[in-house]
């Protein structure tokens, strides 16, 4: 880098306009990355943190799986006596509306996503303060979500349509949330009311379903022959994510804008240093003259497309690490150190791959012209 | 184990006696009907320590005789000896090499970096070689005072005068110890004053440093300085 630190320090200016427009691409990078994380945990991080490998839903049931699917008993009971399968259990999915009618919170209207599972299931929570979920009993246990709008434990909610009274008996301190709304786990039977809208006992039919199986495989399952038994199709864990509402459409979109700011950058780069060797062409040409082997002139030139991209990335970063840390709470934003990585690294591979087709012309510069126009 | 015969420094002192060798040189330009002939059948040979004009009109072929000679250019036919090595022979690459190691360029309006200080323009041709040590910032140190440039050692060319930046160049070019060096049009952004300085300056170290010198101009005031006077037309050389 003998020449190209000191190009560096020389145009200065012209390096720190380009490298600042990579920083506030970095930056938008950082705060896209947090918004596609925040959006994706404000979305799925319920079925994210459920101990399972895959779901069978209603095989007729093909979008929006957790509002449209529901498997009967012996569908899960078909499940969990199918070779390969260790653990298949009934999982119950709402979306339930309801106020709170004893409590410091009296009257406030609050929506839950409501998963329900047998509390002697492993899907069941592990509350954080009180106590879990218990067989027979209307008590939930809500997630940090719930407990922010001021709703605590010992307080009664009650809900809309089929009166329900939900008692909270247990808080799992954890931003747990489905479809941007904050989770409560509710034994099967709570579970069925709320889904039904049905007070009272719950009609015969209605007390064998779930939305799915949650399911446990192993390897060798024999998915298949499970699946033909029983009418419904298995997907992975990650493939539940997009049956969750609006998921998809939310994380397609904001890869979208990222590779569109990705590509942006990429050609930022390549424009800059097109510019950037088509005027330097003398200097290479006499250092070519020189003597220099157009290896090492290339090699110069890309050690100073790496330190400008990574400078002005790391400084990027660093701000959007800052500004995000203040989104935090105000916006579903969280900051996760992979995607952030790959969102940085990406930025300078893409910049460098445009930087490498704009200093190919090095290649092609003819030592002959310093020598100047008199021939 | 370094033996004298594998060092490249070693090896270009003991070629020194080779100077610069051009027997029967042509160089034609183009193709068809637009082909011209820029070097016709010319023949040079210039010893050690001494100091050659080519003198002529623009277009007589004078940069070509250099671009040939200093390696920059294969010519059409002929072969081009430098410090014992035939240049005609070698890829575009050992070409290159060769031209860092022996050849010297001296070029018009001097050609510096635009962001390197006068020294660290001296300093390149080492790094380019990989040889970038005490002894080659001693070397740099000395030949800018040999061209009278100690007090600029840290400028950069914006702040140097014509005069100044030839002598940068002079001194750049003399840093690998070449044994052929090149000089093209050294005078044409110099007045009469500083050109015969300028010239003075090449003759001074052609003969301190034993380079075989070629200065190619068309200011036939600036002749005196060299030990002999070739003059080019149409590509021939008489």
């Amino acid at each position: 880098m003998f020449l190209a630190l000191r190009d560096l320090r020389f145009a200065r200016g012209r390096f720190a306009l380009m490298g600042a427009v990579v920083a506030l691409i970095a930056v938008l990078g950082v705060l896209l990355s947090g918004l596609a994380s925040g959006l994706a945990d404000a979305g799925i991080s319920g079925l994210r943190a459920l101990p399972l490998t895959h779901m069978a839903f209603d095989e007729k049931a093909t979008s929006e799986q957790f509002s449209r699917s529901t498997v009967e008993q012996r569908d899960w009971q078909t499940w969990s006596r199918t070779p390969g399968v260790e653990r298949a259990e009934p999982f119950g999915n709402t979306l339930a509306n309801a106020q709170v009618t004893q409590g410091a919170k009296k009257a406030e209207q609050v929506n839950l996503a409501v998963f329900g599972m047998a509390p002697d299931s492993p899907l069941a929570p592990t509350p954080t303060k009180g106590e879990g979920l218990k067989e027979g009993s209307a008590g939930i246990v809500i997630t940090r979500e719930i407990a922010d709008l001021g709703v605590e434990i010992g307080d009664v909610l009650t809900a809309d349509k089929s009166e329900v009274r939900l008692e909270v008996v247990g808080l799992v301190d954890d931003n747990i949330s489905y479809g941007h709304i904050g989770v409560v786990y509710a034994d099967l039977d709570t579970w069925r009311h709320l889904h039904y809208g049905l007070p009272g006992d719950l009609p015969e039919a209605v007390s064998r379903q779930a939305t799915a199986v949650a399911l446990t495989l192993k390897p060798d399952a024999d998915v298949a022959a499970a699946e033909k038994a029983t009418g419904t199709r298995a997907e992975t864990k990650e493939a539940t994510f997009n049956a969750s509402p609006g998921y998809e459409a939310e994380s397609s979109t904001m890869a979208l804008i990222k590779g569109f700011l990705y590509v942006i950058s990429a050609l930022v780069v390549g424009a800059f240093f097109t510019v950037w060797t088509i005027q330097r062409k003398p200097e290479i040409a006499l250092m070519k003259a020189l003597g220099a082997p157009t290896g090492y002139i290339l090699r110069d030139a890309l050690a100073q497309v790496v330190a400008v991209l990574v400078a002005a990335t790391a400084l990027g970063t660093a701000v959007g690490l800052a500004l995000g840390s203040a989104l935090i709470g105000k916006a579903p934003f969280s900051l996760s150190a992979p995607a952030i990585a790959t969102s940085s690294g990406l930025l300078i591979v893409l910049g460098t791959m445009g930087a490498v087709v704009a200093v190919r012309r090095i290649t092609a510069v003819d030592p002959l012209t310093a020598l100047g126009a008199t021939r | 184990m370094t033996t004298p015969a594998t060092d490249p420094r070693a090896a270009a002192e003991t070629d020194r006696s080779g100077g610069l060798r051009l027997h029967d040189v042509s160089l034609t330009l183009g193709d068809g009907d637009t082909a011209v002939t820029a070097l016709d059948h010319v023949s040079l040979t210039v010893a050690p320590g001494e100091f050659v004009a080519v003198v002529g009109p623009s277009g007589s072929g004078k940069s070509s005789l250099l671009a040939v000679a200093g390696g920059l250019q294969r010519p059409t036919s002929g072969t081009v000896h430098v410090a014992g090595t035939e240049l005609t022979a070698l890829s575009d690459k050992e070409r290159t090499a060769a031209r860092l190691r022996h050849i010297g360029f001296v070029f018009q309006q001097s050609n510096l970096l635009a962001s390197l200080t006068v020294k660290e323009q001296l300093l390149l041709p080492l790094h380019i070689a990989g040889r970038l040590d005490a002894a080659a910032r001693a070397r740099a140190d000395e030949l800018i005072e040999a061209v009278g440039l100690t007090h600029r050692t840290g400028s950069r060319p914006h702040q140097l005068s014509g005069g100044e930046r030839q002598r940068a160049g002079l001194a750049r070019a003399l840093m690998t110890s070449p044994a052929v060096l090149l000089v093209d049009e050294p005078t044409s952004a110099l007045d009469r004053v500083r050109s015969a300085e300028a010239v003075r300056l090449i003759a001074e170290q052609t003969h301190e440093r034993s380079t075989a010198t070629v200065m190619v101009t068309h200011d036939t005031a600036i002749m005196d300085a060299a030990d002999r006077v070739y003059e080019m037309v149409d590509g021939r050389l008489s």
